[in-house]
């Protein structure tokens, strides 16, 4: 009984010293630009953030790449392709919903980024298709690829692997 | 006598005008249930297909049951997993309610999406979801009966998919009940699904 208590009046304690720090380190970081998970990366004028993908089916050779990029400079940029570590190639598409039907485009020679502009990649829009994947992507996964444009060249960027259920809004994190 | 004569010619398209709304009246009105048998809305059928355990699967094989159908593929990055994924939750959540309806996924890509890969596929998601392929002819037949639209877009390594990303909701004699779809709240799509258990 009093082990079952002071385990438990433990855990209570843990977890309010975590709750009551955890948001510190993560404001610090953040500040101090240290890298996370789904970092803030910035190639020239383009800043890249919250790149994320979505969790995969058995079986399933396609996924979705989501993240927004913004152009601080004066000249326009273009997102050409880019690679991931589970997948043969790469490919920019729109998506679209007319009158229930469920339409995807490949966006031909690339994905503009005018100058000023923030352009959202993400489910229902424009997307990265990760195409032939090599195996399904499971929630929690941090992988690492890369974005590349025409001006300002390749990027390194990492996406968070989110649960099947991932929408645009960010989810809880949580540790396993 | 001469002017009664020239009231009859108005009087009588007045009348038949009349008739004719009442009865146009008539038979739009009384149609506030959708699945009375008078007003059966022409989508659905029978089809023969081919489950995810590779044994064939006609739509008598769901009579007696209400379904929600769907219809989808295999590479297909974001509506067909979310909509598998939250039918998954949606039937964890009727609990035993679930076992009273069936949820049906068919491929409009009979070319890539064997029943092998459909059955690896639906691993993923709730062991009850059954899973459909066939041959081109099958699924295009299927997708006729029921007004889905699909159809193949290149891109620059093989090829995507355009379809109709509705869930169609039958009744257990495999009438047209209601639809919904992904973009629909969770709540709506649940409260569609229960009323399909209870009334379908």
């Amino acid at each position: 009984m009093k082990l079952s208590f002071s385990a438990g009046a433990l855990a209570a304690l843990t977890l309010m010293a975590v709750s009551a720090l955890a948001p510190v380190p993560f404001e610090t970081a953040k500040a101090a630009g240290l890298p996370s998970p789904s970092a803030t990366v910035k190639i020239g004028d383009l800043t890249i953030e919250q790149p994320w993908s979505r969790a995969t089916p058995g079986g399933a050779k396609v996924g979705g790449g989501y993240l927004r990029i913004t152009n601080t400079g004066k000249e326009p940029d273009r997102l050409v392709g880019g690679s991931f570590p589970l997948a043969e190639r790469v490919e920019i598409h729109e998506m679209s919903m007319v009158d229930n039907v469920m339409r995807m485009k490949p966006v031909d020679g690339g994905l503009d980024i005018a100058p000023g502009a923030s352009v959202e990649l993400k489910p229902g829009g424009y997307h990265l298709m990760f195409m032939d994947l090599k195996e399904p992507l499971k929630d929690g996964q941090s992988l690492k690829g890369t974005l590349v444009f025409e001006k300002a060249g390749t990027v390194e960027v990492t996406y968070t692997v989110r649960g099947m259920g991932g929408q645009e809004t960010a989810p809880m994190q949580h540790k396993h | 006598m001469v002017v009664r004569r020239s009231l009859l010619l108005p009087l009588l398209v007045f009348l038949t005008a009349a008739i004719f709304l009442l009865a146009t009246l008539l038979l739009v009105l009384p149609d506030p249930k959708p699945s009375g048998s008078a007003s059966r809305v022409p989508i659905g059928g029978p089809f023969q297909l081919t489950s995810q355990e590779g044994k064939p699967f006609s739509s008598d094989s769901l009579k007696g049951k209400p379904f929600a159908i769907f219809f989808g593929f295999t590479h297909c990055p974001e509506v067909c997993p979310t909509t598998l994924y939250d039918l998954t939750q949606d039937l964890t959540t009727m609990g035993k309610d679930a076992d009273k309806l069936n949820v049906v996924f068919v491929t409009i890509d009979p070319e890539q999406d064997t029943p092998d890969l459909m059955k690896t596929y639906l691993s993923s998601f709730d062991p009850r979801i059954i899973g459909l392929s066939g041959t081109p002819d099958q699924i295009a037949a299927t997708a006729k009966a029921y007004k889905v639209f699909y159809e193949k877009v290149p891109t620059d390594s093989g090829y995507t998919m355009n379809h109709t990303a509705t869930i169609f909701l039958m009744d257990s004699k495999g009438d047209f009940y209601g639809s919904s779809n992904f973009q629909e709240p969770q709540e709506t799509r649940r409260q569609k699904l229960q009323n399909l258990v209870k009334n379908g």
